[in-house]
């Protein structure tokens, strides 16, 4: 993709951007602090710190309901569930427990080439890395905004690349962020309000995961009943 | 701070998902919790759920995967939801019947 503006000299902070970095560093700071401490106690919070940065990740990428979701179900209700796991077993032996340094040897060195294949498979593929609707900064847009104005001003005409730039704004601008809610819902039911002219008719939607995946929670909420259920296990020594 | 003036793109959503892989994937082989394991665990979902929204997302690509993105990444979150519940269950139980959550531990199925 072409830029829609050349790049100015006179250099503006994308507050995108911004968010981004401070959001994801957020992120991936207390996701080291879980890999790295062995407090138990710490990794619990240190979780939740970093499970709802990314949740703030989601919403800079505009996925407003998954972002809202990961808040709810992720930090409300999944890692509570592990939190009351950490209390339930938290002895005074087990709230800090050391690996050798053998393991962290082998598990650094993995970790680490797994990070440098993938960061570098990531910045292998130019179309990953540029995004036109975002390159085109506030400063630059006033600096086209006032171009326009000055020629408007002398009487001039519109060359055509202004005009292809004026187009496209126009089509991003009417563009939008899509209302995803409501999509999200219709399809769970089966029905894609997105895909009403592609060539499934709008039918391609996702109820039989949906029924599968509910069906999926019942048994697995049943089985942990099951296995988590008290067991008196002096009785089971007497009858024996 | 160039930087900061630059637009960011999918590959800084994709470093992301990767870094928050890497640090789960690390966790899981280095923690004798079992508690710290399942942690792991969500890490790795988490950088999971980075990367399909990127891939989803708008604002980096005109040819994303849209709402299909944003689907997998909810039933990569219910998903999250149940396998923690079963997981914990076994840990429960484990440390019910051993009376120790460290998974060094549970050496009895070793040959």
């Amino acid at each position: 993709m072409t830029p829609l503006f050349a790049a100015t000299t006179e250099a503006a902070i994308n507050w995108h951007t911004l968010m981004f970095y401070v959001v994801s560093l957020c992120a991936c700071s207390f996701a080291v602090i879980v890999a790295m401490t062995n407090n138990i106690v710490r990794m619990a919070f240190a979780l939740i710190v970093s499970l709802a940065a990314t949740s703030g990740l989601l919403f800079l990428a505009g996925a407003y309901f998954v972002g809202a979701m990961q808040l709810m179900i992720y930090v409300g209700g999944t890692v509570v569930l592990l939190i009351f796991g950490v209390m339930l077993t938290a002895q005074k032996a087990f709230i800090t427990m050391r690996t050798n340094a053998g393991d962290w040897l082998v598990g650094l060195l993995v970790g680490g080439t797994l990070l440098a294949v993938l960061v570098q498979l990531v910045f292998l593929i130019p179309e990953w890395q540029s995004a036109d609707y975002q390159s085109t900064s506030d400063a630059q847009l006033i600096a086209f905004a006032n171009e326009l104005k000055s020629q408007q001003d002398r009487g001039e005409e519109i060359t055509a690349e202004q005009r292809r730039r004026l187009e496209l704004l126009a089509a991003k601008a009417s563009e939008g962020m899509p209302q995803r809610t409501g999509e999200i819902g219709l399809a769970l039911i089966g029905v894609r309000a997105d895909k009403i002219e592609s060539n499934e008719k709008g039918l391609a939607g996702y109820l039989l995961p949906f029924e599968i995946i509910s069906v999926h929670l019942l048994v697995v909420l049943v089985g942990a009943a099951y296995l988590a259920r008290a067991k008196r296990h002096h009785q089971r020594g007497d009858q024996a | 701070m160039s930087f900061l003036c630059e637009p960011i793109g999918l590959s800084h959503y994709l470093t992301v998902g990767a870094f928050l892989f890497v640090t789960g994937v690390v966790c899981m082989a280095t923690k004798r919790n079992a508690l710290g394991i399942l942690m792991g665990i969500e890490l790795v979902l988490n950088g999971a759920i980075v990367n399909f929204v990127g891939f989803a997302s708008p604002y980096f690509r005109d040819e994303n995967l849209g709402l299909d993105g944003h689907m997998i990444a909810l039933f990569v979150i219910v998903m999250a939801a149940a396998e923690a519940a079963v997981a914990l269950a076994i840990a429960l139980n484990f440390y019910n019947n051993h009376a120790t959550i460290d998974v060094d531990r549970a050496d009895e199925l070793k040959g």
